[in-house]
């Protein structure tokens, strides 16, 4: 397995901690998606996989990388994972470049500095991805500046220095949320088709469930830093088996379909609420007391698992 | 770049005239010095001196007069000495330049280090730097000028005491002023640094691999350049008018001892021509900082 969190828990000083237990699994050529909303601990998740979690979070569980532990690996291990195996897309193109240097050096970078290549070399493999990415006269854009670019040309330019080392594992961290819908859709095609090239593993982190379902061959839902349910998309999407995830579904519109949009009521828990039991029951119109009390364990459901007392035998 | 320029002279005019209504409105008569003693102090010999010296026609045209010469490069007779103004300030200008070109350099590379180390170690090394650098400050110049005069001029004897002429003798009076621009430039580094530290693109490069060290030398030094630009600039500039304590404790014939000798004998040429100078200076070190910045920062360079 390509990456694989096993019983991951990080804890960072709130009543309850930021993940909880989590597990999953990502082979090559493999799309998992993983969806909640803000403050779930999906960002912490990819973090986690690079080792970039804050100094004062405690960790326990493993996450490996083809099965080496990024948890237990020593600093030289570390950088080799980052600079060769592990790539990660984040939300903000605009911010994840050094706006003053060039769109070249950010481009080189890695392969100059972490991986010891040739300038001339490193440059080379730059316009190529440049130009693998559907970046027009990238000779020109190499020379340019992030603010003289678009957020899409910036978000390709993020694609194009993810891919730069040859990675087997990308992390795209909401890696199309800020970007308007068509740029969005341009770069959903642009990351379908790279991975499908270099048979890449990606762990594809979204708060929107439709998209997850749509781009995704798996999809874990993420709630308040536990995995509420884990399913093949398709299935996920047409028979969800959470109260939570119903309930996610439920909120969007769609066309043609009469039904009044329900948003979830309550709000989504704070590091500082604490549960006994399920942590969705304030929120799930199904709960009854032994939600409160007693945490559910995943039981299996349609293809894949779901957390919720209401599905147990 | 026309606006600029304009700005600078519009600037300088305005400071020349507050210049020069200053020493006007300054107390007490240049005519009693220019007078020689008391024995010619006759209202028939005031009045031919004043006479002489323009001092009876109005403020205004007093000031045009003056500024017309300097305009044209003409600063006057100084009252005391009798030499052209010019010539004085030529004779004095390169020790303080000097003096404060090796203090530049000296709180640069010590307050910009120190800064580093303080962001990049935190804890104890921080708060040291922190600390340390706050009492060098509040120290004033003349006893930090004793103390190294005593111990590495005298008891060490590493260092000449008085005058100048070369680095060696300019290496005490220049520390003496760093000291005094070390914490605010080692601050300004820490502060900047630390803020660019936390921003999402040092951690992106942190998620490629990079190393620590290069991650501070690329991404949170590079990107923290433009306020320790901009201060190290500001506090040269200001130098440039505050070496007078040093000057005199280390035996220096800069500008700083001309301008208090001159204000001390109401010698009103050189006094309006060192302070035009200083005022000069100052606001050519900041239109020079002004013009480094889009170098620094491509953001602020205008589309061509």
């Amino acid at each position: 397995m390509l990456l694989s969190v096993e019983e991951l828990t990080v804890e960072a000083g709130g009543r309850r901690p930021i993940l909880r237990e989590v597990s999953l699994t990502v082979g090559r050529g493999e799309i998992v998606g993983l969806v909640g909303e803000s403050g779930s601990g999906k960002s912490t998740i990819a973090r986690s996989v690079l080792r970039l979690l804050p100094q004062r979070a405690r960790v326990s569980g493993r996450v490996l990388v083809e099965g080496d532990d990024v948890l237990a690996m020593g600093p030289e291990a570390l950088r080799g994972l980052r600079s060769s195996t592990v790539s990660m897309i984040y939300q903000d193109p605009r911010s994840s470049l050094n706006p003053v240097r060039r769109i070249g050096d950010f481009l080189t970078e890695r392969m100059v500095h972490t991986l010891g290549r040739p300038k001339a070399q490193a440059r080379a493999t730059a316009l190529e991805l440049l130009a693998a990415v559907g970046m027009r006269d990238p000779e020109a854009r190499l020379r340019q500046y992030p603010h003289e670019l678009s957020g899409g040309m910036l978000q390709r330019v993020v694609v194009a220095a993810a891919l730069a080392a040859g990675p087997s594992l990308l992390l795209a961290d909401e890696a199309t949320s800020a970007l308007d819908v068509t740029t969005q859709a341009e770069t959903l095609a642009l990351l379908r088709r790279v991975q499908a090239e270099r048979g890449l593993g990606m762990l594809f982190i979204t708060h929107d469930l439709h998209l997850a379902a749509a781009f995704c061959d798996r999809v874990h839902v993420l709630y308040a830093g536990t995995i509420v349910e884990s399913r093949p998309a398709k299935e996920l999407f047409a028979d969800p088996r959470h109260p939570y995830t119903q309930g996610l579904l439920a909120c969007t519109p769609d066309l043609g379909d009469p039904r009044p949009i329900r948003p979830v009521p309550g709000r989504p828990p704070s590091l500082d609420d604490a549960f006994d039991g399920c942590p969705f029951a304030p929120r799930c119109p199904h709960a009854t007391g032994r939600c409160e009390s007693a945490r559910p364990e995943p039981v299996t459901a349609g293809g894949g698992a779901a957390a919720c007392h209401l599905l147990e035998p | 770049m026309a606006r600029k320029l304009a700005g600078l002279a519009v600037t300088l005019l305005a400071a020349s005239f507050v210049i020069f209504g200053a020493s006007y409105a300054a107390p007490g008569d240049p005519v009693t010095f220019l007078a020689g003693g008391k024995e010619n102090l006759t209202p028939e010999y005031l009045a031919a001196v004043r006479a002489q010296y323009h001092l009876d026609d109005p403020f205004l045209v007093q000031y045009g007069r003056w500024l017309g010469g300097a305009v044209s490069g003409d600063l006057g007779r100084s009252l005391q000495y009798n030499d052209q103004v010019a010539d004085l300030l030529a004779a004095r200008l390169p020790s303080t330049l000097a003096l404060v070109g090796c203090t530049a350099v000296l709180f640069t590379v010590l307050g910009v280090g120190l800064g580093v180390l303080a962001a990049v170690r935190g804890g104890r090394v921080d708060a040291a730097v922190v600390a340390g650098t706050t009492l060098a400050t509040s120290v004033p110049p003349f006893v930090v000028a004793t103390a190294l005069i005593s111990l590495f001029g005298v008891r060490l004897g590493w260092f000449p005491v008085m005058g100048g002429g070369s680095l060696w003798h300019l290496t005490l009076p220049a520390v003496t002023l760093a000291v005094g621009a070390l914490a605010v430039v080692s601050r300004v580094t820490r502060q900047s640094m630390i803020e660019q530290r936390e921003l999402d693109h040092v951690t992106v490069a942190r998620a490629s691999g990079l190393s620590e060290r290069l991650i501070v030398v690329r991404h949170v030094l590079r990107g923290a350049l433009g306020p320790i630009v901009t201060m190290c600039g500001l506090v040269t500039a200001g130098m440039l008018a505050g070496t007078v304590i040093v000057e005199a404790a280390f035996g220096l014939n800069g500008v700083g001892s001309l301008l208090v000798n001159a204000i001390n004998t109401h010698d009103f040429p050189v006094t309006q021509a060192v302070l035009l100078l200083m005022v000069t200076a100052y606001i050519l070190v900041t239109t020079l900082v002004e013009l480094v910045q889009p170098l620094i920062d491509p953001r602020a360079r205008r589309p061509a």
